[in-house]
């Protein structure tokens, strides 16, 4: 009976983060190829940045090391210059040419 | 059967946030998606005993960054519709068939090994909670380096906001 009840039970191992970061990342780099919105391109930047770091959590807490912790604050440093320097940049071509679509931007061709 | 359920749901959320990202018309309504991503997220660091970096996740990401992003679709409009023409042939079929045949190669990978994926190195039994005093302890001593690095790389983005904000003012006042 009670080797029953154990095989209902279902343990939540790192393997099951892994798959959730892996569609996660999935999701965004999707949505940075169908959307030209370069505002929302920038989002599924955000939302891949996001499963590696739940990536790096996931890998910190399986091997009982603290570093997985350290890399999630470096990277959420890059993703805020990132957002911070790519903001700036959409919005000075808007007030350029009124469009924040990818397409439009074939200015800087070599 | 609570960590099945604190699995579980703030999963769920962080899936269906990511598919308002990409799927929603409205920039307003992605902003709003993503911001359910990014908080459901620091409910499974809490899990993983990453406390302090959920914290950290709330006040930059949620907090700072979502605010920005914001600010910015404010700023040049929501009521533009996106332009929907295709510059590659068929490019979304395309990129839709890829990604349905890598993820249904990892599906079979897993249902073939029972959903038991064997990782490379087995869970450690050393557990422990994310505080910050832990953090900065590791941060300030193995990783001083790389910290030093990345605070030059704060700089020069604040720097490059600055100058591309100012380069814009002058062009203006010229014309």
């Amino acid at each position: 009976m009670s080797l029953e009840k154990e095989r209902i039970m279902i343990e939540v191992t790192s393997d099951w983060y892994l798959t959730l970061s892996a569609i996660l990342f999935s999701i965004g780099f999707l949505g940075m190829m169908i959307r030209k919105n370069a505002l929302i391109m920038f989002m599924c930047i955000e939302l891949m940045l996001n499963a590696v770091n739940l990536t790096f959590i996931t890998a910190s807490n399986h091997l009982g090391l603290v570093d997985g912790q350290i890399a999630v604050f470096f990277v959420l440093v890059v993703a805020a210059a990132e957002v911070v320097v790519g903001l700036a940049i959409i919005v000075s071509i808007f007030k350029k040419q009124e469009s924040a679509s990818v397409d439009m931007l074939s200015s800087s061709k070599g | 059967m609570t960590d099945l359920l604190l699995f579980a749901i703030p999963g769920l959320f962080i899936i269906l946030g990511a598919l308002i990202v990409i799927f929603a018309k409205n920039p307003v309504h992605n902003a709003m998606g993503l911001v359910l991503t990014l908080t459901s997220l620091a409910i499974l660091y809490i899990s993983l005993n990453a406390t302090f970096v959920a914290m950290v996740q709330m006040l930059v990401y949620a907090g700072a960054v979502m605010t920005l992003f914001l600010f910015v679709i404010m700023m040049i409009g929501v009521d533009k519709p996106e332009q929907s023409k295709e510059e590659i042939k068929g490019q979304k079929l395309l990129i839709s068939g890829t990604l349905i045949l890598l993820v249904s190669v990892v599906v079979f990978i897993g249902l073939e090994n029972g959903l038991n994926w064997n990782l490379l190195f087995p869970q450690s039994q050393n557990t422990f909670e994310g505080t910050p005093s832990l953090l900065a302890s590791a941060m300030f001593t193995s990783w001083v380096f790389p910290f030093e690095v990345i605070s030059i790389l704060l700089i020069v983005a604040t720097t490059a906001a600055l100058a591309l904000a100012y380069e814009f003012r002058k062009r203006e006042n010229n014309d």
